[in-house]
């Protein structure tokens, strides 16, 4: 299968003598859902720079679709579309001027790029506000203005840097349903996101970013079969006291409050004998919930050992 | 790959342009209409009225040239600085950049953009003049070459400007400091021969002074200077400000870090 993209040795200093990327390597194959996460600072935005062009690399090569980016510039650039962390739109212009005419930046005719805007603001449910000033869109509709932007010459790959930043939980379901789609149609998306949980529900590959080197590069099942163990909580029907706890001797566990209690399980252990204890002591479980994230507790782990 | 793409992108920045100082004619089109016509008033009618003639022609007729072009070199310069400096601070400019529209394609949008405004206030002038004199044009296709070239060098002189410009203060330092003193010296409002040969020397190292003078030989058939020399140095200014224009926006500068 050919490579949505391939970075090889990527270096970048800005002019202030910062190293951003120190030797980036990343492949993401084409129809891909890849994560690529990283702390404040890391590199993040700066690659997806030098792919979008907007930042000019120091020394080490690109490609989209085996065609490098510096010489195979109409096609390359054709090929992504980039939806960016920061708004980057006219607030004084109208929402379906801003789509026509990143439809006109692409060479879309004007009957097409009139289809397409319609499509995708219904899609991204902006059609009600064609006609609005984007000044008067709330934080989550400049967001999904962005994105029907970038989709609006239909590209192959889709670089979105942190879309749901400040968007609320609804509005980022629904958000990430539509990346669904859009992936299962065989766009290759590239998504960085400070919410891991986004990555781990939506993401099947996954590198990790950090002081301007991939630290990690895998698939997100890989990734999370490297976690040693994990905490559960343990939802309860009824309330349970810490001697009626302590008899139940189950290792490992702790009481966090009279409804729930918490257990550590390794990367090999199962719960059935916790259940085990439960049903002899007929205690009801109501519900079952990790603790924390799995992939935050990956990520920070190699952050530390970077 | 797509017909016409680079024909269809350039059309898409023109219409964007004219848009925006279309939709902002308050502060695009109605105030240098509204200079002009004071100057008209005051310098042409009032007080031109005591000074009678000058180079051979009514004080008004002699500066209706020299105004339009006034209004046309500012509007141009003010048109594509303010447009493409915004674009940059907004980032809105990204949009374009990380689109596949080649460098010169993004370069004639916005001085195509440029020179409509300028002449789109141009004629606004020229019909207030109505109301002052009877204008009539003595060889209309220097007229028409010289306003356009005008045009086409203060909206690229506006692009230079705008891709070095880091904060408001810098897009308008150029305008206040070095243009308006150019056009105000470079006899739109009184003839070369009032002044002492040293004044005239440094005249002619003014080029609006060639513009003013070859577009008012356009109108009255009068002027200070050669005009074929004149329309040359045009063609120079156009072609030196594109190539520096070009090969600083392949370069990146003040856009792609």
């Amino acid at each position: 299968m050919t490579s949505a993209i391939s970075i090889k040795d990527l270096h970048k200093t800005y002019g202030n003598g910062h190293k951003a990327l120190k030797g980036v390597d990343l492949e993401v194959e084409e129809g891909d859902f890849f994560a690529l996460l990283g702390p404040n600072g890391a590199g993040k935005s700066t690659t997806i720079g030098v792919i979008s062009t907007l930042v000019k690399q120091t020394s080490g090569t690109v490609s989209v679709f085996g065609k490098d980016v510096a010489t195979h510039i109409y096609e390359t650039k054709l090929d992504i579309g980039v939806v960016p962390q920061e708004v980057n739109f006219s607030l004084f212009e109208k929402v379906m001027d801003i789509v026509m005419t990143q439809a006109g930046y692409y060479g879309l005719p004007r009957p097409l790029a009139k289809e397409r805007t319609e499509k995708y603001l219904k899609k991204l449910g902006l059609w009600d506000k064609r006609n609005d000033r984007a000044r008067m869109l709330s934080g989550g509709m400049k967001r999904r203005l962005m994105i029907a932007r970038a989709l609006v010459h239909e590209p192959r790959l889709l670089i979105l840097d942190e879309p749901t930043a400040g968007v609320d939980i609804e509005l980022r379901r629904s958000m990430w349903e539509f990346l669904q789609e859009i992936n299962a149609n065989d766009t290759t998306i590239i998504l960085t996101t400070h919410y891991l949980e986004e990555a781990e529900s939506l993401c099947r590959n996954i590198a990790i970013i950090d002081e301007g080197r991939i630290i990690e590069n895998t698939s997100m099942k890989l990734l999370l079969n490297k976690l040693d163990s994990q905490t559960l909580v343990f939802d309860l029907r009824e309330e349970i006291h810490l001697g009626a706890f302590e008899a139940l001797s189950i290792e490992r566990s702790r009481l966090v409050d009279p409804h729930s209690f918490e257990v550590d399980i390794g990367k090999d252990e199962d719960v059935n004998g916790v259940f085990q204890q439960l049903q002899e002591h007929n205690i009801g479980v109501k519900g079952l919930r990790n603790k924390t994230n799995r992939l935050e507790q990956l990520f920070l782990a190699r952050l530390k050992n970077a | 790959m797509l017909a016409n793409y680079k024909y269809i992108a350039f059309e898409t920045i023109v219409v964007k342009e004219i848009r925006r100082f279309a939709r902002i004619w308050v502060q695009t089109l109605v105030p240098p209409a509204i200079t002009i016509a004071l100057y008209f008033l005051i310098f042409g009618n009032l007080i031109g009225s005591r000074i009678g003639g000058m180079g051979g022609f009514d004080y008004m007729d002699f500066i209706v040239p020299g105004l339009i072009m006034m209004a046309v070199i500012q509007n141009s310069y003010a048109n594509v600085v303010s447009s493409f400096f915004s674009q940059k601070f907004q980032r809105s400019i990204e949009e374009l950049l990380v689109s596949p529209v080649p460098n010169y394609v993004i370069l004639c949008g916005f001085i195509a953009g440029g020179v409509a405004r300028g002449l789109a206030v141009g004629v606004i002038v020229t019909l207030m003049s109505f109301a002052f004199t009877d204008l009539s044009i003595h060889n209309l296709p220097i007229t028409i070459i010289v306003v356009l070239m005008t045009a086409i060098v203060f909206s690229l002189a506006g692009f230079l400007n705008a891709l070095f410009a880091n904060s408001f203060d810098d897009i308008s330092i150029i305008p206040t400091f070095v243009l308006t003193p150019l056009i105000y010296l470079g006899g739109v409002f009184y003839s070369v021969d009032l002044l002492p040969s040293a004044g005239r020397i440094v005249s002619s190292f003014n080029p609006i002074f060639y513009m003013v003078n070859t577009f008012r030989y356009g109108i009255l058939g009068s002027s200070d200077v050669n005009i074929y020399w004149s329309l040359g140095m045009l063609c120079l200014f156009v072609l030196v400000l594109y190539v520096i224009c070009i090969v600083l926006l392949h370069k990146g500068t003040g856009l792609r870090h």
